[in-house]
């Protein structure tokens, strides 16, 4: 993560604003089941109190695999701390949801 | 066995530059597709895929980029380094490593796919004009997806990538037999790829040993043997068993053996690039006979490799100087060179390879392995066995004399035969035993076999003495070979008896000789004798002769006188007129 530490965004009470990226390829079967998976868990929220970023393969390849990303879909929480990789569709909503610290939706 | 040259147009080959791979294979991997390197752990996947990469980008100049899924990259570098591949220069040239171990925090939540990094090889395959890639250890993150058909996916996923990029790439894999996933993907893989490489890993007798083999090779003959495979200073060498056929030259060329009885028994030495073998029983004196050949060897201004297996050179040096063998000043000279080496640290492979190094380095004329049934230590006897055969194949095929000695531990003669099956390749076999008999035990020198050439079928004493080895007539009596002691009286005895006879010679002769001076004198009287009658029967005749004359004569003078024309005279004037007429 060589640029994990780049453009975090304060949230409104100073803390760290939760950070995602997602790596997709394209509109591949996994990379559009994780973009689902994802938007679904982060309803309901304003786009204030998150910051997305969808990171194409296809479109900045070398990016990507500079940020040391293997596999398509990959979820990258760069803030709050620690910094946490997820793998795969995001199918298991609960266990993500703990890991990006949704745990308490709209409560964020 | 089909030849290289024979193989289906169009198949090209991708040498992999690795010592033996490229012989087995014909030439390489096959350019353009997929091969796949499967084997247990720690049997040299990584480093044969990497070995590849280097051996391409530094020898022909070829891109190639290394996706390390089961190490960290840096890791496969540092141990690089190692094998004296200088990978930072080359990663800055024509080498890409892209490190692929997921870090063991990542959560999995469902199904992946390898599409999103495939693209972006694609862009750096051109970039670079990548010919090579190698996919290290792709079964660590297959394993993750937990799903037999998701896996399937990935890896026809990256087949398909494979060959559209038309890019010569490795995919390494664990694969046990014993794992029955592994055994799984591994079936499909197989189906799939055109080239299939297991390596083994596995330990005898305590010595760790490796191998390759070639399952599969779609379109293009391989060796389908298990090779030794030896990751050595160097990396990867594959040890390969030579031709199958035996095609060295031929030498009609003697080389001495260093004791000059030998060569008469053997009719004038060894062939040239032959191999001697020298079996016998500890202490028969087989150094003695290596050392008298490498001395002969160095003598003649050939270079020698003296290999002694377990007993260190210098102290072999001063051994043979108590027999009149003086090799240090050979070594000193730069003709002799000894090594010495310890035979249960590697395995008998891990020798052959330091040795064929070695001949490599020192390039010598004649060669001692001493002993080389110490190979037999080395843990697996048929890898001693076939280390063994083929270091003389090696050696042949550079027209290296070289020289065995085997101990054999059986001391019953009549089973003489080599731990290490070498007596049944070797070209001479010379056998040395002890033969113990009246409270002594002496040195018996046999030659067993020697092809090709006449040999001596005596059994010979060997005697060292303080001026070197040599060999002695055998005396029988009584159908019992005489040696030591008894040969010693015997030969006194023969001694004797010698001068007894030319005493009684002599004797004759002188005999002879008065005989024949008594001869001599006797005939020339007999001659003068000779003469004598011959002066006697001259006069004779003479006379006769004039008495006809004076007849004659008188006949005529008395027809002279009737016809009145001579007058009555002497028979001197009668004889005058005849003389005018």
């Amino acid at each position: 993560m060589s640029d994990s530490n780049a453009l975090l965004r304060r949230g409104p009470g100073g803390h760290e604003l939760l950070t995602l990226r997602l790596y997709v390829a394209g509109d591949g079967p996994n990379s559009c089941e994780a973009r689902a998976n994802l938007a679904a868990m982060l309803k309901g929220r304003s786009a204030e109190q998150y910051d997305l970023e969808e990171i194409d393969f296809l479109r900045e390849p070398l990016r990507a695999m500079r940020d040391g990303v293997i596999v398509t879909p990959t979820l990258v929480k760069l803030a709050p701390r620690p910094v946490q990789r997820i793998i795969g569709t995001l199918r298991e909503r609960l266990r993500v949801q703990a890991l990006l610290g949704l745990d308490e939706p709209g409560n964020g | 066995m089909m030849p290289a040259q024979a193989a289906p147009i169009g198949l090209r080959k991708a040498p992999t530059g690795i010592a033996g791979f490229d012989e087995i294979t014909n030439g390489g991997l096959p350019f353009g597709r997929t091969s796949l390197l499967i084997g247990s752990p720690g049997a040299g996947k990584t480093i044969f895929a990497l070995e590849t990469l280097v051996n391409a980008a530094r020898d022909h100049g070829e891109s190639g980029i290394f996706i390390a899924f089961e190490e960290n990259s840096t890791q496969v570098i540092e141990n690089a380094a190692t094998f004296g591949w200088d990978l930072p220069a080359l990663e800055r040239d024509r080498l890409f490593f892209l490190n692929a171990k997921l870090p063991a925090t990542v959560v999995n939540t469902g199904a992946f796919d390898l599409e999103g990094i495939l693209a972006a090889l694609t862009v750096k395959v051109a970039e670079m004009k990548c010919t090579r890639i190698v996919f290290d250890g792709i079964d660590v993150l297959l394993s993750l997806l937990n799903d037999p058909e998701a896996e399937r996916r990935e890896i026809f996923r990256l087949h398909g990538w494979m060959m559209d990029a038309g890019i010569t790439g490795i995919i390494t894999a664990k694969a046990e037999e014993s794992d029955r996933q592994s055994v799984e993907r591994y079936a499909f893989m197989q189906f799939m790829v055109d080239c299939i490489v297991v390596l083994q890993h596995r330990v005898a007798d305590r010595v760790s040993l490796r191998g390759l083999r070639v399952v599969k090779y779609r379109g293009s003959s391989f060796e389908e043997n298990e090779f030794p495979l030896i990751i050595s200073r160097h990396g990867i060498d594959v040890s390969t068993f030579g031709a199958a056929e035996m095609d060295h030259d031929v030498s009609d060329e003697r080389v001495p053996t260093g004791v000059a009885p030998l060569d008469t028994m053997l009719d004038g030495g060894y062939y040239r690039g032959s191999s001697v073998l020298v079996t016998g029983a500890p202490g028969t004196a087989k150094t003695t006979l290596a050392g008298s050949f490498v001395a002969a060897s160095c003598e003649r201004g050939e270079r020698a490799l003296y290999i002694s297996f377990d007993e260190a050179a210098d102290q072999i040096v001063r051994n043979l100087a108590s027999v009149g063998l003086h090799l240090q000043a050979h070594r000193d000279a730069g003709l002799l060179h000894m090594r010495s080496m310890r035979t249960e640290v590697m395995s008998a492979e891990a020798h052959f390879i330091r040795l064929k190094a070695l001949i490599a380095e020192i390039d010598p004329r004649c060669m001692v392995l001493d002993p080389i049934s110490a190979l037999a230590k080395t843990g697996g006897h048929i890898a001693a066995v076939h280390a063994s055969l083929r270091i003389l194949d090696y050696a042949k095929s550079r027209g290296i004399t070289v020289f065995c000695t085997s101990l054999i531990s059986n001391p019953d003669t009549l089973t003489e035969s080599t731990e290490t099956q070498i007596s049944t390749i070797a070209d001479t076999w010379i056998h040395v035993s002890y033969v113990p008999s009246g409270g002594e035990r002496n040195r018996a020198l046999t030659i067993v076999k020697s092809r090709g050439m006449k040999h001596s079928n005596q059994v010979r004493e060997m005697v060292l003495t303080e001026h070197g080895v040599t060999l002695t007539d055998v005396y029988t009596a009584g159908g019992e070979v005489l040696m030591g002691t008894a040969r010693f009286e015997k030969e006194a005895e023969v001694h004797a008896e010698g001068i007894r006879l030319d005493a009684v010679r002599e004797q004759k002769r002188r005999e002879l000789e008065l005989a024949e001076a008594e001869t001599a004198a006797r005939i020339a009287v007999l001659q003068r004798e000779l003469e004598a009658r011959r002066a006697e029967l001259a006069v004779v005749e003479l006379e006769a002769t004039e008495g006809r004359d004076r007849a004659g004569s008188t006949r005529d003078a008395v027809q002279l006188l009737r016809l009145g024309l001579l007058n009555p005279g002497g028979p001197d004037a009668g004889h005058a007129a005849l003389t005018e007429e």
